[in-house]
């Protein structure tokens, strides 16, 4: 079976990882297939993630795919590597799902919220570190009431004094 | 107050609405933050995550088999192309090698769920648009082939049907029947519902000009399958990157033009017709397996194998690779034709496994914690043409008996990714159409 799909594998730096995809960009790999990671700290391996972009150029015209790139950058969970919105508005979710799921920050985006999880979650799941039966908090107040809120708890029945 | 700045106030002011997690026209659960100027979308956003059940997580604590029925749950209306797409990534990454006959099952598979799926997206759509009557029509036909998949894989919905190295059992023996049978109600469906939409003025008011996703947005988005199609972007996994038995099969890519809502449902509505040709040329073109013999032949055959088993075993060796006596289309012979024979991945069939004790060993080492199939170390990418576009698994090994790491690339949380813009300025009704064309399968989405 051919490689096709999944392409040549590229190790790039992260230090100036956006300066290399961005160059990619202009070479015509026009779509950001897929953005994800993988965490490596269970096989001792240092830097521990490692953040995939596979690349494609594909050609708007006749629908072909003129080539594919995997890259990979070997990153720590510290704020390295950056934001590749402006070349592929999509990375926006995708980096918003591996801040969720790993934890791993990007430098220019300080305040970046989870995709898939709430806001209230605990940890990032897909670390090997994470342990499965992990408990999370409950959302919400212990005794059902939010002060302020006019329809949480709003089936309690109410019964004013005899 | 003055009545003057009091409008002024009133005119400049937007409104936040909240569209869901549970809202009649959100299939699934999925929630809009829109902020409103009146009826006009001034801006969106979206909320998804409602459906997340940890598939990534869950598959890296499970074997490489028992991670396939989990890939149902994905897209919950396609779920044998996500089945296959799973299958190919581990084989890929073993080097395993399925035989032909089992190809052509898979590619059978993939197409007859692709038209549920589109059947299904294509119903619900105008369903929310007041055809109620299509959506009837469309569920209708759609359970014919359920049933087809019922008898395939013993289950409608959770088919759990692909095994690494192979399909779990052979066609049943009347499937290229009913499958005619079942086609010819798909395409009574469909030509009564293109009657009832295609040139239903008011379908066309709400589906023409809305949702528009113009070639260069839907590339910039990752945008993939039918929505890419619909834009003018002839992609197509089958055909860029053909996996099982594509590229020895003759079928068209539909193609739209303005890249509106209109067009993605004369995709689909055209998709569904190339899904049943090539069914039906697999159909054709399926090497012989162990159920070419006529049910009275059959009949014959067995009375041939119970001579067999009194020591009279000249005739048996005529029809020993065809008759199959255990569970239907799971016997030695239908194994041969739609595993792989490598003892190492696929099971023994029941024979073996209650008759001698290589068989019983081999199905315990295969079964048993921390042996089974081991597949070399390393990581592969591998995707076919799902019902929403290009699904993709990334599957990594450290040479184990389950993923170190699986990620599945949903073609639907593209498209989500994008909805926000298709939003924006767009009126409030708009947003049901447009929201039924993305076709989002939350349980692909949240994973």
């Amino acid at each position: 079976m051919s490689d096709l799909p999944r392409g040549e594998r590229r190790d790039i730096s992260p230090s100036d990882h956006l300066e290399s995809l961005s160059r990619l960009k202009d070479e015509g790999f026009n779509v950001l297939v897929d953005l994800t990671c993988v965490d490596y700290s269970a096989q001792k391996k240092s830097p521990r993630f490692d953040v995939i972009y596979r690349l494609m150029k594909l050609d708007p015209v006749d629908g072909r795919d003129l080539g594919r790139v995997e890259i990979h950058c070997a990153v720590d969970d510290a704020p390295i590597l950056r934001s590749v919105r402006s070349l592929w508005p999509v990375a926006d979710w995708l980096e918003r799902e591996v801040w969720d799921m790993f934890g791993v920050r990007f430098a220019d985006r300080p305040d970046i919220k989870r995709l898939l999880m709430y806001e209230e979650f605990v940890g990032h799941p897909l670390r090997k570190d994470y342990p499965i039966a992990k408990r999370q908090p409950l959302i919400g107040p212990q005794d059902g009431d939010l002060p302020g809120s006019p329809s949480f708890n709003i089936l309690k029945p109410t019964i004013v004094g005899e | 107050m003055e009545n003057g700045t009091h409008a002024t106030e009133r005119s400049q002011k937007t409104y936040m609405l909240n569209m869901g997690p549970a809202h009649p026209a959100m299939h699934g659960v999925v929630r809009l933050i829109l902020e409103l100027e009146g009826e006009r979308v001034a801006s969106a956003d979206c909320e998804i995550g409602y459906l997340h059940r940890a598939f990534e997580k869950h598959a890296e604590a499970e074997t490489w088999n028992n991670v396939v029925p989990w890939t149902d749950r994905l897209n919950y209306v396609s779920p044998l192309i996500n089945n296959v797409g799973y299958a190919l990534a581990v084989e890929k990454l073993g080097g395993i090698v399925v035989p032909e006959r089992g190809q052509h099952i898979r590619t059978i598979a993939c197409e007859i769920s692709r038209v549920t799926d589109h059947l299904t997206c294509v119903g619900a759509s105008a369903m929310e648009l007041g055809a109620f009557t299509v959506f009837l029509y469309m569920i209708k036909a759609r359970e014919y082939l359920y049933q087809l998949i019922d008898q395939l894989t013993g289950a409608r919905i959770t088919t759990a049907f692909t095994r690494v190295g192979g399909v779990k059992a052979d066609l049943p023996a009347d499937f290229a029947a009913g499958f005619r049978g079942a086609a010819a109600k798909v395409r009574e469906a469909v030509s009564e519902s293109d009657q009832l939409l295609t040139k239903n003025r008011i379908f066309m008011d709400r589906m023409e000009g809305t949702g528009v996703c113009s070639k260069e947005r839907a590339l910039a988005y990752g945008i993939t399958g039918p929505f890419l199609r619909a834009s003018g972007v002839p992609y197509d996994v089958r055909r860029a990157h053909p996996h099982l038995v594509y590229d020895r099969l003759d079928f068209d890519i539909p193609v739209g033009r303005a890249g509106d809502n209109y067009d993605r449902y004369l995709c689909r509505m055209a998709e569904i017709e190339q899904s049943l040709r090539l069914v039906e040329q697999c159909l054709e073109k399926i090497p012989a397996g162990p159920h070419s013999l006529d049910p009275k032949e059959m009949k014959d055959a067995y009375e041939i194998q119970d001579l067999g088993k009194f020591g009279d075993t000249a005739l048996l060796r005529k029809y020993a690779a065809r008759v199959d006596q255990t569970l239907e289309g799971m016997g030695p012979a239908a194994a041969a034709a739609t595993r792989a024979g490598d003892r190492a991945v696929t099971l023994p069939t029941k024979e073996q496994t209650y008759t001698n004790i290589e068989g019983l060993m081999n199905h315990f080492e295969l079964v048993m914690w921390s042996w089974g199939i081991k597949i070399p170390a390393g990581e592969t990418y591998s995707a076919v043409e799902g019902g929403n576009g290009e699904l993709g698994f990334h599957a990594v090994s450290a040479g184990g008996d389950g993923p170190y790491r699986l990620r599945c690339r949903p073609p639907c949380l593209f498209i989500m990714a994008a909805l926000p813009e298709l939003l924006r300025g767009a009126l409030i009704a708009d947003i049901v159409p447009t929201f039924g064309s993305v076709n989002m399968i939350a349980g692909e989405l949240d994973r």
